[in-house]
């Protein structure tokens, strides 16, 4: 996979603009209201402040696919609204993913112009190859979902449109 | 970001080989990128440029390099927006074409 000259570090990163305030993309990706209506649609749950913890519960559909309740953890490292929020981010759904080291999703924020907000993942998924993999979207064929190509598409569309995108796999 | 940017990006076979070597694997370094490709190393510094500003390839300093990374995010709005919508449309003219044969 995707490995920096040195060798051990891992690092994805993520772009997309939205047409949103930087208010109202934080909002989407801190709060459980917003993030059951795109992408993989779980129920997240942020303390926000250094320190803090995370974790994302999993929606009926995801139960009724035999996921346990919590799908995520990980800790809150810098909670900066609207701008930047920086976590550490485990998936715990299969005992395999959960072996894995715990990565680190950096949100950047940044308000361009028009209206028009930057945002940017970089997930540094150095030690989970698996959680990587999925990331990437490289599972997408056998059912784990288009990872943050998935989730940024979707989180676009919503609030572009007000509308979840047709085809994303969320709650009923 | 502007589709026409990501449309004349993907037109280029030289930028679509530095969109799959980046794809195989990421953080790459411009003279790395530059010993997979036939080309001098400012013509590929102008292939990436343009890949930057259609945002297919965002870069990232770390010490003194600057290292490449492949966004897959503006042709996955592509798809999400035109190719979507054809194959949806064409799977549920198979759909009816089998509702209708098995009416039969």
């Amino acid at each position: 996979m995707m490995t920096t000259p040195n060798g051990s570090e891992t690092i994805q990163i993520y772009r997309v603009y939205i047409k949103a305030t930087p208010e109202v993309i934080w909002e989407a990706i801190t709060q459980p209201e917003w993030t059951v209506q795109y992408g993989y649609a779980p129920l997240v749950d942020y303390e926000l402040r250094s320190g803090g913890a995370f974790k994302a519960f999993a929606n009926e559909g995801m139960k009724a696919f035999g996921c346990p309740d919590v799908i995520s953890d990980g800790e809150v490292i810098e909670s900066n609204p609207p701008r930047k929020l920086v976590q550490t981010w485990r998936m715990i759904m299969t005992p395999e993913l959960a072996a894995e080291a715990f990565t680190r999703v950096t949100y950047d924020i940044e308000p361009v112009r028009g209206g028009v907000t930057k945002l940017t993942v970089t997930h540094d998924v150095t030690g989970a190859p698996m959680w990587g993999g999925v990331a990437r979207g490289e599972s997408e064929s056998s059912g784990a979902g288009g990872g943050w190509s998935e989730i940024l598409s979707g989180l676009k569309t919503l609030l572009e449109t007000g509308h979840p995108l047709p085809f994303q796999s969320g709650p009923a | 970001m502007d589709d026409n940017l990501v449309f004349k990006a993907l037109a280029d076979p030289t930028r679509r080989l530095l969109l799959d070597l980046l794809f195989e694997r990421e953080s790459r370094t411009l003279t790395e990128l530059e010993s997979h490709v036939a080309m001098t190393r400012i013509g590929v510094m102008k292939h990436l440029r343009l890949l930057e500003a259609a945002g297919l390839v965002v870069t990232r300093r770390s010490g003194r390099e600057k290292l490449h990374f492949l966004n897959p995010i503006p042709i996955r709005l592509i798809h999400d927006r035109w190719i979507d919508k054809y194959t949806e449309r064409r799977t549920s003219a198979l759909v009816n074409l089998k509702t209708n044969l098995e009416a039969k």
